[in-house]
């Protein structure tokens, strides 16, 4: 057998030429269509042109770790790089190399994944209660203390998570609030009842839909940029500095951002009840032939401002919910950029479903009770 | 030499680097003006200087990360910037660098980490790739189980040696390392020049390295460059370098860390 790599003839073989990585897989199909070599054979390594570590591979590969480590023995007019190369991968490929992962089983592995995915969620819960804890713990420790509030980071996160989200929350409220009473007028229209589009919105927004858009914008925006904020601190270490400096990173980090949430959120909602009203009025007046003045004086008689109070007790709920969730999320970033991301993503999605899951028990509790 | 790709303009008793009138500068500061260095075949030059003094900055100008603003660099018989696109990837496939803080990829596990070149590249599919990646793992001293752990679990020494690794996966014919040792207790970082050491020899790459530490340049460097107001003072061996009337080379090598390195060598020696 005669090849670029290899040649065979009556039990002499002998390799020359390039053993590169550039040929590591042509050497390494010529190798298998030559089978093993029997130790009978008489081995010569002759001017290889050129040898790389992929190729010094598959050599030790082919002789055997014992014989490669001997090579300057039998091989003595290779180049000493060559000898040395030879040597030094016999030596790495001494050590056993092959770490199987984990045999697969379908049927237990997926009954295993489910019961890890219920240990985390369980686990995932009872962290999110024990930071509750902790933050309200040292929120109610800080109350009367006003000098160690932190006003200007709190006013700088009301900046970044309440007023510039203010455009965003009105415009998207307005469309709902167009869309509600379109929806509202077709519906009424048949009974002849299409004054009622009033009520209909303004039941919506006051009670619902104002403060419900703006805590899931809010969940969306501001939850994901604290876990992202906390996340590349805590990689960076920078949460340990803190810690080893004596300050607590719940008091600095963490309470200017739910603090900045209990005051943006309210008046968000409060925002985005007015321009869902505003909605509403515009679709009233030019489709549906109903005045300004009607619609206010409707608003007036027929909607109690229970129905305002009852939309925004909601409000510092579900801002301490979102504050809380996305601080969680960034201090449970470890040091990968995967991890930064699935963190962001698990915040939102925590935010978004815890908010929708208190806003519907809210649902149910106020109107029992009759509100 | 092992491991070289001869192209016709290439000789062999050529540079493999030839940097002359390096102008670098950001803004108004200038960092490097008309700095000449030669890196020759197969040796590890050892790159000294004061903190902020850009051994980082010509480190990242010679391969190909930061646009010189003047001045002409030669690697491997081609100059960098007559190259195109093209032919510069094909020079920069010949390096391997090693960065200040390992820089290996969070999301892969080492031995991904070190496959990636391999099947990027060199084209080889996963498994050839990763059994491959597992004897360079092998070849830096890591143990066959830290393959499939994560960046974020190694210690500083293992993340030094993974990306060793990593920077070994094509077989450079150059290896950048920007102070390997830094951070590392003074085992781990003996461990690793004479780690560099046995590679070299064995693989024959030539090294540029980048380092604060003295016993690194006791260890494992040939010559020493020493890089001071903006341009490179001095190329010798330890010892003429160390004769230099330059105040901060004094400093640096006869202050008392200076003294003990040496003093700890000379012993090393005198032991053996
Ligand atoms: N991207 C950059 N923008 C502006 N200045 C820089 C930049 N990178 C480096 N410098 C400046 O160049 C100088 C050299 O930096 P560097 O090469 O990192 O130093 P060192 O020798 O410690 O590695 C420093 O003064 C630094 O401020
Ligand atoms: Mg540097």
């Amino acid at each position: 057998m005669q090849s670029e790599w290899i040649t065979q003839e009556s039990g002499h073989v002998s390799l020359h030429g390039e053993w590169t990585l550039r040929y590591y897989r042509d050497i390494k199909g010529t190798l298998r269509q030559l089978g093993s070599i029997s130790s009978s054979n008489r081995l010569t390594l002759s001017g290889f042109k050129r040898l790389d570590t992929a190729g010094a591979t598959l050599i030790v590969e082919l002789i055997g770790v014992k014989k490669a480590k001997q090579v300057s023995e039998w091989a003595a007019d290779l180049p000493k790089e060559q000898l040395a190369l030879l040597v030094r991968i016999a030596e790495a490929m001494e050590e056993p190399l092959d770490v199987a992962p984990a045999s697969p089983h379908r049927v237990t592995d997926a009954l295993a994944t489910v019961g890890q995915q219920v240990a985390a969620l369980w686990e995932q819960q009872r962290q999110l209660l024990g930071f509750v804890g902790l933050v309200l713990a040292t929120l109610f420790s800080l109350l009367f203390r006003p000098h160690r509030w932190r006003i200007t980071a709190t006013v700088a996160h009301v900046q970044q998570s309440g007023l510039n989200a203010v455009p965003i929350v009105a415009l998207l409220t307005f469309m709902v609030g167009a869309v509600v009473a379109f929806l509202g007028a077709t519906v009424l229209k048949d009974f002849g009842a299409t004054i009622y589009t009033i009520d209909l919105v303004a039941f919506s927004f006051l009670r619902e839909f104002g403060v419900l858009l703006a805590a899931i914008l809010l969940a969306g925006r501001t939850a994901s940029a604290f876990t992202a904020q906390l996340g590349a601190m805590k990689s960076n270490e920078e949460i340990d500095a803190l810690q080893a400096q004596g300050l607590d990173p719940i008091e600095l980090l963490v309470l200017p951002r739910v603090m900045a949430m209990l005051i943006s959120l309210p008046l968000l909602a409060f925002v985005g009840m007015l321009s869902g009203l505003v909605g509403g009025a515009m679709v009233a007046t030019l489709s549906l032939d109903i005045s300004i003045t009607q619609f206010i004086a409707t608003l007036q008689k027929d909607v109690s401002v229970t129905h305002f109070l009852v939309g925004l007790s909601k409000a510092p709920v579900f801002a301490f919910v979102i504050a809380v969730i996305g601080c969680l999320e960034g201090f449970k970033v470890s040091g990968s950029a995967q991890s930064v991301g699935a963190h962001t993503t698990s915040s939102v999605v925590q935010s978004i479903f815890m908010v929708i899951l208190i806003d519907a028990l809210a649902a149910l509790f106020f109107m029992e009770m009759g509100w | 030499m092992v491991t070289t790709t001869h192209s016709q303009s290439e000789q062999h008793d050529q540079p493999v680097i030839q940097v002359q009138g390096l102008v670098n500068s950001f803004g108004p500061v200038v960092v490097h003006e008309a700095l000449d260095l030669t890196l020759k075949r197969g040796e590890i030059l050892g790159v000294v200087g004061g903190s902020g003094t850009g051994k980082s900055v010509l480190l990242r100008s010679i391969v190909g990360l930061k646009r010189p603003n003047g001045g002409t660099i030669d690697v491997l018989g081609s100059r960098l910037n007559e190259l195109n696109e093209q032919q510069r990837s094909q020079v920069e496939r010949r390096f391997g660098v090693l960065f200040q803080r390992g820089a290996l990829f969070s999301s892969l596990n080492l031995q991904e980490n070190v496959a990636l070149p391999l099947i990027e590249h060199a084209k080889l599919p996963r498994e050839d790739a990763e059994y491959l990646a597992r004897i360079k793992l092998s070849l830096v001293g890591l143990p066959a189980k830290a393959a499939l752990q994560f960046p974020e679990s190694l210690s500083g020494g293992m993340v030094k040696r993974a990306a060793l690794a990593r920077a070994l996966a094509l077989d450079p014919d150059i290896l950048f390392l920007d102070e390997p040792t830094a951070g590392l207790d003074p085992i781990g970082a003996a461990a690793f020049d004479q780690l560099l050491v046995t590679l070299r020899d064995a693989l024959g790459f030539s090294v540029f390295l980048v380092t604060h530490d003295l016993d690194t340049l006791y260890a494992a460097c040939d010559r020493v460059a020493v890089l001071s107001q903006k341009r490179v003072l001095v190329t010798d061996t330890l010892e003429n370098v160390a004769k230099t009337d330059d105040a901060w080379v004094q400093e640096y090598f006869n202050g008392p860390r200076g003294r003990a390195a040496k003093h700890s060598v000379a012993s090393t020696i005198s032991k053996e």
